[in-house]
């Protein structure tokens, strides 16, 4: 029997997911025993004419990491959607847009504002901005199109499975690679990974938890022994899956959610919102506000992993203008 | 006229993108080099809070987030003005120094070394990991994976996870060592030791006993006059996480030593419309486009950079083969950019002595590792010495250390305009009235990979070999050829 073909990618990322397969160690030459791997840019000679070349579906299985936040990316992202049989969105930005997701909360015009105009060491008279298109005296110099949102994988073509993490832990990794092997794979549409939270795997106490302010990280020096929440300190681990081992709290610092809801929960930034709600030590809605005015920037704390995937997806400001909601879905296709 | 592009196909932040114009002759008329991806933290992290920094902008990239972590965890100490003690200054520096072990290892085994090791003139299938152990020996690639796994558990131990690390913060670190742990990390630093003079003796016995290696090295195919930059510390020794900013010119005279808060007095970025990454230059000296010299603002950051920005190393191995590397090449400063690979080597040594010497200190295992900050926050900049060069995070904030402001000169981006520069240098030279020679792709590569650039994947890449790809296009955009790194044979056809 034929080893099953494999393709791994990556689109708008940092490289850590690809650094995370590699962290198989020794390990990584099982993969390279199990599957035949027909597409893995970082690593093996393969070009984009070959996976055009190829049969629709004939390759196994695509690991894709890295959020969609250009028309290349798009363009990769259906064409091996095309080719493969299933697609796994791997890692925090294909799942839900990670950290590069909080750019949601700008827009294009913004960004290129203060990044080519108004930072301290940008020196730009002219007032230069890259284009789509330059006209240079020996031709033309094309850049891809930046969007202004960042989208998941999920948003621009069907997804079968997801593995969470920033970056997935190599634990995670090697059930998902057990599990594509053994063929034994969960229902389509899941996550692969045990459904619990970080707290169920995190070895802190546990007592009855009234928060009555939050403290930020350089405010206090926790107990050691003692869950960070319950002292005040922000901790995603109550809504968030895990599968990584709790580390971040092990280590004392909170999570901030990078594995992911758990099962059934769509958005996971009010999934934690809910979850922090229910352990302030509060009766009146002043109680509450007055705690909430401990934890500066809300947004970034529950949204810091699933901006792009949220009911909320995008600010609704763009260019400094507030737009009607007929507008947002077209200025969130730019 | 005809347009070569050159698809990398692997990350530099994003994809680079290589153009290059023939005039009517066939003759390199200009070329660029293009970096077609942004992702916007200097804007995106605006509003949050400041201590967020180290586990947010980590996510820069997944090959060097030890880099963000520190360069992150230092400004934020600066924005605080708080002191940390030095068991979490100690900490903080024995993770970076398995990471740089991990780091330059990799590079040098697996992706820049083998031109060096393999031999540039060799068969493109030789020049990759396998070439090297062919060389050296079959117990090397075990080697090379165990020197990487026995430090990511030591970077794991201090900082909490191997990839995207959690534990720097304002002031210090999140948790301690156990006095059990610190005895393990002196194994591993001892064994890192063995390892990197291991590796320089591979350096001595294959390149440096063969003549032929010495004369391609100081060739002037891979030789650029630019400033070199790097952080020193007070002996003026190179220092990877923390001191100022040296700058020494082409003729190797300081032209600046500035503290990491002056940085704006010294760097500038200069924008171009057809790159979304930035150029950074000397603002003294200013930006008189894609040239080096003295009056050119074009400066490298690099290990070479670094060693020759300094008057020497910290660690008595290092310092020894850093005499020998400036005997051996004739002077200071070295101009070659091949022997980047050689510095790379020193500077792997340099690290494991230095991370030996951190754990062996019982101060690294006291149990006082942070300090809370007392004063208002206002600005903070904070520098280290990335494996890819030099290291900027400058944070702006409210009193309540929200910020607003950000600015980020990544490793990388130093070298822009010189990887620019390289490339154009070396397209030039390999071709001629519209013959691509064999050597097209190789001298492109090499000249591009000497500068060790973020191609994140491609620098932990098990083949070695950069996937380049290089399409020829006629004036009617039409692909008239197709030549590719892994190809041996054909293909490497004349131009029409």
């Amino acid at each position: 029997m034929s080893k099953p073909k494999l393709a791994l990618y990556w689109a708008s990322s940092c490289g850590g997911c690809e650094i995370a397969v590699l962290g198989l160690h020794e390990k990584i030459l099982d993969v390279a025993e199990a599957f035949d791997i027909v597409f893995w840019p970082c690593v093996m000679d393969f070009k984009y004419e070959d996976v055009e070349a190829m049969e629709d579906g004939e390759i196994d299985v695509c690991l894709f990491n890295g959020a969609i936040r250009n028309d290349e990316n798009a363009h990769l992202a259906h064409l091996l959607r095309r080719k493969s049989k299933v697609m796994v969105a791997f890692g925090s930005c294909a799942f839900g847009g990670s950290m590069p997701g909080l750019a949601n909360f700008n827009d294009r015009e913004q960004m290129f504002n203060y990044i080519y105009h108004d930072s301290p060491s940008t020196d730009n008279p002219d007032g230069i901005v890259p284009q789509q298109r330059t006209d240079m005296p020996e031709g033309e110099l094309v850049l891809p199109n930046f969007w202004n949102t960042v989208k998941t994988l999920a948003q621009v073509v069907p997804v079968d499975y997801y593995l969470p993490g920033c970056p997935p832990e190599a634990s995670s990794i090697e059930t998902a690679v057990t599990a594509i092997v053994s063929g034994e794979l969960p229902p389509p549409g899941s996550v692969i990974g045990p459904d619990i939270t970080v707290c169920d795997e995190c070895p802190r106490e546990k007592h009855e938890k009234k928060i009555s302010r939050f403290y930020r990280p350089q405010e206090i020096i926790p107990d050691p022994d003692t869950c960070l929440l319950e002292q005040g300190l922000f901790c995603a681990g109550i809504a968030t899956r895990s599968g990584c081992g709790a580390r971040c709290p092990q280590v004392g610092v909170g999570c901030r959610g990078c594995y992911g809801p758990n099962e059934g929960v769509y958005d996971h930034g009010a999934k934690i919102m809910t979850g922090i709600a229910s352990v302030l030590d509060a009766d009146t809605p002043e109680e509450v506000e007055a705690i909430l005015d401990t934890l500066p920037d809300p947004a970034g704390y529950f949204y810091r992993f699933h901006m792009p995937d949220s009911l909320l997806r995008r600010t609704a400001r763009t260019n400094g203008k507030k737009l009607l909601a007929s507008e947002q879905v077209a200025a969130s296709e730019l | 006229m005809t347009r070569i592009s050159i698809d990398p196909i692997t990350r530099l932040e994003g994809h680079g993108k290589i153009e290059i114009f023939l005039d009517n002759s066939g003759n390199v008329e200009n070329c660029y080099f293009q970096v077609p991806e942004l992702r916007g933290f200097e804007v995106f992290c605006l509003g949050r809070p400041a201590e967020e920094m180290p586990r947010l902008t980590n996510r820069i990239c997944g090959v060097c987030p030890e880099a963000h972590h520190m360069a992150a965890a230092k400004a934020l100490d600066a924005l605080y003005n708080v002191e940390v003690p030095p068991a979490g200054k100690k900490l903080r520096e024995l993770l970076y120094m398995a990471f740089y072990v991990t780091d330059h290892t990799t590079h040098f085994y697996a992706l820049g070394g083998p031109d060096f090791v393999v031999g540039p003139d060799a068969p493109k299938a030789e020049r990759n990991i396998l070439g090297v152990i062919a060389k050296v020996g079959l117990e090397i690639g075990g080697q090379v994976i165990a020197t990487r796994k026995r430090n990511h558990q030591v970077i794991e131990m201090i900082g909490g996870r191997t990839i995207h690390p959690v534990s720097a913060l304002p002031g210090g670190m999140s948790h301690p060592i156990t006095e059990e742990q610190r005895q393990e990390i002196i194994e591993i630093a001892r064994q890192n030791v063995e390892f990197a003079q291991f590796t320089i003796g591979i350096v001595n016995d294959i390149v440096l006993a063969n003549q032929d290696y010495v004369d391609l090295i100081v060739s002037d195919g891979y030789t650029q006059q630019t400033y070199y930059m790097g952080l020193v510390d007070e002996n003026n020794h190179v220092n990877f996480y923390d001191g100022k900013v040296r700058v020494v010119g082409p003729d190797g005279v300081e032209h600046c030593k500035y503290a990491p808060e002056e940085y704006t007095e010294y760097v500038a970025e200069h924008v171009e419309p057809w790159s979304y990454l930035k150029f950074p230059y000397l603002k003294k000296v200013g930006w008189k486009g894609f040239v080096d010299g003295k009056d050119s603002g074009v400066y490298c950051a690099t290990p070479l950079s670094r060693l020759n920005a300094a008057d020497g190393m910290a660690t008595p191995l290092a310092q020894a083969e850093y005499e020998r590397f400036y005997e051996t090449l004739g002077g200071k400063p070295v101009h070659h950019t091949l022997a980047t690979h050689w510095a790379r080597c020193i500077e792997l040594l340099y690290a494991a002595e230095h991370m030996l010497e951190l754990a062996e200190d019982p101060e690294v295992a006291d149990p006082t590792v942070r300090a809370l900050p007392t004063e208002i926050p206002t600005e903070g900049v904070g520098i280290v010495e990335a494996p890819r060069g030099t290291l900027t995070h400058h944070y702006v904030t409210d009193e309540n250390g929200i910020l607003t402001n950000v600015n980020l000169i990544v490793g990388t981006t130093n070298n822009n305009a010189p990887i620019f520069m390289s490339i154009k240098d070396a397209a030039t030279a390999v071709i001629k009235n519209g013959e691509v020679s064999d050597g097209a792709l190789n001298m492109v590569e090499m000249a591009f990979r000497s500068y060790d650039p973020c191609l994140s994947c491609a620098t932990h890449s098990l083949p070695g070999q950069m996937p380049l790809e290089m399409v020829v296009r006629n004036a009617d955009g039409e692909v008239t050829h197709h030549l590719s790194q892994y190809v041996d044979e054909c293909l490497l056809d004349q131009l029409d």
